[in-house]
């Protein structure tokens, strides 16, 4: 019980740049004892009775949101699903506007997810609700990152020496970067693979290395995780065809057998079949993805839990 | 500080803890235990040992979590934190005698708790409450079924229950 | 109104005429009479003892708003907030609602101006119809009408042969400048800070400084075909820089002007997504404020602007990618400069003047900014060493988004002579 003295103090969670590597283990090791809750004949614990949370949903998004109802839920906090398109047309009902008014009506946790990186910085700044990050931008994805590391340390027990591979869109990706954190935090060696078009700037100022080749590096990783290619962000044609990118950066079937035996293949959904991984391999046996799925509830029960302690926790 | 039990005295007491239960299982009563963490977990393990050896069968033996049930959870907090820890069942509780342990039975709200915790794994035919120390000061209308020690305490004071296995040294003292 | 006035004992800086030296400034029916050791009969008297004396500053390139966002600020607010700044001339951008594209829009801000009875107002028309970037505005009629030069600030014109075809149509009217703002918007994208491990981190789309440096290189091809006067605004990269030294090193008839948050800021401030520190050009790194800075002592920069660029408070209190660009600074800019530039010892007083007066109305081919017999008594004052707290519910300025605001800094305007009228004093309200 070494873990004694530690007190978790923090209201919000928006980032995993800015918590230590204590903090994250943590919430993991809290999130370990949310694990049973989803498996036993009554799927809920009376935690947040009483509490409310907003999910604050500025972008599409059925797997985050469904996660965090049901998280909420399983705690049996009362849950508002609030959905909208986030517009950057500054007239109308502002973040703020909406936020103050949901706050009017007493809640006490607010799931956001937003398109502008900073938008749930900005929201614990100026509401007196916690706030957790369910994605901002291309910023951070907290708990797609708490949820990966969660994975892997589950079927590895540690993360320490790990190499591991994030492959695709980097410069848009908010799994990409909360996944930097927190895996380079617990230990484990990060390598960024994609094309150069697609790396966002200075990204080596973090301790990760970069590679354009999946080639020069599949044969040594432990863990790799497929990133979404996002469609709807690629305005910019960053590679000339879908098909030149699952050529030099699609998980095939082929790559798979140059891989380590056990290798651990993530995604964090929802996958483009063909695309950025082959069927067979997203479904096959080194395939954790449903896993992810799985821990990401108890990940995201943790975190509602120790935000809720943490706004408890006095000055 | 008080020494209220011994290292010795506690083995006694443990013995006739389970002595206690065992003369009042009926025949067919499918008997589990289940500790409460952290204090009651060891000593549910001891109790279940001692039953297994007098009913010469393994009785199934499990951990149970309360840190999701307590009624304090959104009361301001201080320098303690409650640390959600699993709950480690690996067995069907529904139709058993769950035999509930914990060190200490003071205010009732951990029973209260643990029973809630349970119900909502299943329906066990009949909870029954084992406590090292019994001490007034019921908070809950709870009360136990086997009792080690009971003993009338002023509020000002506390029972510390110390095992082995978490603190070194098995002793139960009042501060 | 006082008919003369006599400004005594103050120490005069005015590198125009090389005078810096305490000298009495002589003011007679609202032009400068006579500056040096006279001590004529005067309506009235400013013991400037202690003070400095400057030739009245300009801030080239400000926003006022007004036509179309009067409720972040109008040219009756600006010039308030100019005069307490100490600037006796500001030049208005046509980023307005609608453009600055006519005649009749300059004439409309000089007559705004004129009501507003502060500072002198003058205006920048739009180098292209409603600042679309296509068909070129009747550039004739506005300088005709008063324009002091063309911009399509907020954005630079992107399309090379409509720059082109600006700048060879232009040289053919006199006391004209082309002004611009360099990004090109292929590079730039959706980006609202400067591209780096900043933005990567913040998740915020950045602007490479490349964005500017490739319009900025196109148009000094551009000034080589035509010699047409140019004039880059807001320099922000240390490549710019280096750009522009060479030009003028080649005989170009170019000129450029740095922002005080380019002086003062990086893109770190940013860090806390709060959304007074989006500026257009983005506050970039160390080194480009160091090269900034050389630039301001060799003199490669040949001016000091604000812009000033009021927005409402519910405006900037959104999300960083959503929310407007810019600074209001007017009203601390002189403070700015002096906390950048005269306390590391960059350059000395007169070297500031020059580049806040004397260079600025040369950019804009206006016979001001120096104390010269004869010459409108365009006249601030100022206690260099007086300490002040900035606070924006202070400002004259209807809008509040100033980073600074709770900084100290020193340099307090006391008098602000526009004509030879008191139009500001920090001792009573005018």
């Amino acid at each position: 019980m070494s873990k004694k003295e530690f007190i978790w103090n923090r209201k919000h969670l928006i980032g995993l740049r800015d918590l230590s590597r204590e903090e994250i283990e943590y919430i993991l090791d809290t999130a370990q004892g949310f694990e049973q809750v989803s498996t036993r004949s009554i799927k809920k614990a009376p935690t947040l009775r009483g509490k409310v949370v907003v999910n604050l949903f500025f972008e599409d998004s059925t797997r985050t949101r469904n996660s965090f109802t049901l998280a909420a839920n399983r705690l049996s906090a009362d849950v508002i699903e609030f959905t909208q398109k986030s517009s950057s047309v500054n007239k109308g009902e502002t973040l703020l506007d909406t936020a103050r008014n949901l706050e009017a009506m007493g809640i006490d946790i607010v799931v956001i997810r937003h398109s502008a990186g900073g938008a749930p910085k900005f929201l614990s700044r100026n509401i007196n609700a916690s706030v957790v990050n369910a994605g901002d931008g291309y910023c951070e994805h907290p708990t797609q990152g708490l949820l990966d590391t969660f994975t892997i340390r589950k079927i590895r027990g540690s993360l320490e020496g790990l190499k591991i591979a994030i492959v695709g869109d980097i410069a848009h990706s908010r799994v990409a970067r909360s996944d930097i954190y927190a895996m380079t935090k617990l230990g484990a060696e990060v390598t960024l693979v994609g094309p150069p078009t697609l790396m966002p700037a200075k990204i080596n100022q973090l301790p990760v290395q970069v590679s354009y080749s999946l080639d020069a590096v599949i044969g040594q990783v432990d863990v790799i995780n497929m990133l979404r290619i996002q469609f709807e962000r690629m305005g910019t044609n960053p590679f000339p065809s879908i098909k030149e990118y699952s050529h030099y950066f699609g998980l095939t079937v082929d790559r798979m057998k140059k891989m380590k035996k056990d290798v651990l293949v993530m995604h964090p959904g929802p996958i483009n079949r063909g695309v950025e991984i082959e069927s067979e391999v997203a479904d096959g046996p080194n395939s954790v993805i449903l896993q992810q799925v799985t821990n990401g509830l108890a990940v995201r029960m943790a975190v509602l839990f120790l935000v809720n302690q943490g706004a408890m926790v006095k000055e | 500080m008080e020494v209220l039990l011994s290292s010795d005295k506690i083995a006694d007491c443990i013995t006739a803890l389970a002595d206690e239960i065992v003369s009042k299982a009926a025949r067919g009563d499918k008997i589990a235990v289940i500790g409460i963490r952290s204090r009651g977990e060891i000593l549910g393990k001891r109790l279940s040992d001692a039953l297994s050896k007098k009913l010469k069968t393994k009785l199934p033996c499990g951990t149970l979590d309360i840190t999701l049930y307590r009624d304090d959870i959104n009361n301001p907090q201080g320098q303690s934190q409650p640390l959600v820890r699993s709950t480690e069942i690996g067995f069907d509780i529904d139709d058993k005698i769950i035999i509930l342990v914990d060190d200490v039975l003071y205010t009732g709200r951990s029973t209260r708790a643990a029973m809630d915790a349970l119900i909502d794994l299943g329906r066990p035919k009949a909870i029954r409450l084992a406590v090292l120390i019994e001490r007034t000061g019921r908070e809950l209308p709870i009360s136990a079924d086997f009792v080690g020690l009971k003993v009338d305490l002023p509020a000002e004071k506390s029972v510390q229950v110390n095992f082995v296995e978490s603190d070194g040294k098995d002793r139960v003292i009042v501060i | 109104m006082a008919k003369n006035i006599l400004i005594k004992n103050g120490f005069v800086i005015d590198p125009a005429n090389k005078i810096n030296q305490k000298a009495n400034v002589y003011i007679v029916d609202g032009k400068i009479a006579e500056v040096g050791k006279i001590e004529p009969k005067a309506d009235m008297v400013i013991d400037a003892a202690g003070k400095y004396v400057l030739p009245g500053l300009i801030d080239i390139h400000v926003h006022f708003r007004e036509p179309g966002d009067e409720e972040e600020e109008t040219i009756a607010s600006g010039s308030a907030a100019a005069v307490a700044g100490g600037f006796t001339s500001v030049v208005c951008m046509p980023n307005t609602e609608p453009a600055i594209d006519d005649a009749t829009s300059v004439e409309y801000i000089h007559r705004m101006g004129r009501q507003a009875r502060k500072t002198h107002v003058y205006v920048m028309g739009a180098i292209t119809k409603g600042r679309a970037g296509e068909q070129l505005s009747e550039m004739g009629f506005m300088a005709q009408a008063g324009a002091v030069g063309f911009t399509d600030d907020g954005s630079g014109v992107q399309n090379v042969s409509v720059m082109l075809r600006a700048l060879k149509y232009s040289s053919m009217f006199k006391n004209i400048v082309i002004s611009q703002h360099c990004q090109d918007n292929s590079l730039a994208g959706s980006g609202v800070m400067n591209a780096g491990f900043n933005s990567t981190v913040l998740g915020i789309p950045g602007i490479d400084p490349l964005a500017e440096e490739m319009m900025l290189w196109r148009d000094i091809q551009l000034v080589r075909k035509t010699n047409m006067r140019y004039h880059v605004q807001h320099v922000s990269t240390a490549k710019s820089v280096e750009l522009i030294r060479q030009a003028k090193k080649d005989c170009l008839p170019i000129t450029c002007e740095a922002a005080p948050h380019h002086l003062l800021l990086t893109d770190d401030a940013c860090c806390d997504y709060d959304t007074n520190y989006k500026v257009n050009p983005p506050l970039r790194t160390e080194k480009d404020i160091e090269a900034i800075k050389q630039a301001i002592k060799d003199g490669t920069i040949d001016a000091l602007a604000s812009d000033h660029a009021p927005h409402l408070k519910s405006e900037k209190e959104l999300e960083f990618l959503a929310a407007p660009f810019g600074i209001a600074s007017l009203e601390c800019a002189l403070g700015l400069y002096i906390k950048a530039l005269i306390e590391p010892k960059i350059i000395d007083w007169p070297q500031l003047v020059s580049i806040m007066a004397e260079k600025p109305a040369k950019i804009i081919s206006v016979d001001k900014g120096t104390l010269g017999k004869g010459k409108q008594a365009d006249i601030t004052i100022i206690n260099p060493n007086y300490e002040y707290t900035v606070d924006v519910n202070k400002f004259r300025s209807k809008s509040k988004n100033c980073p600074y605001n709770g900084d100290k800094l020193k340099g307090k305007v006391e008098y602000t002579i526009v004509g030879g009228e008191i139009r500001y004093s920090a001792f009573a309200t005018v």
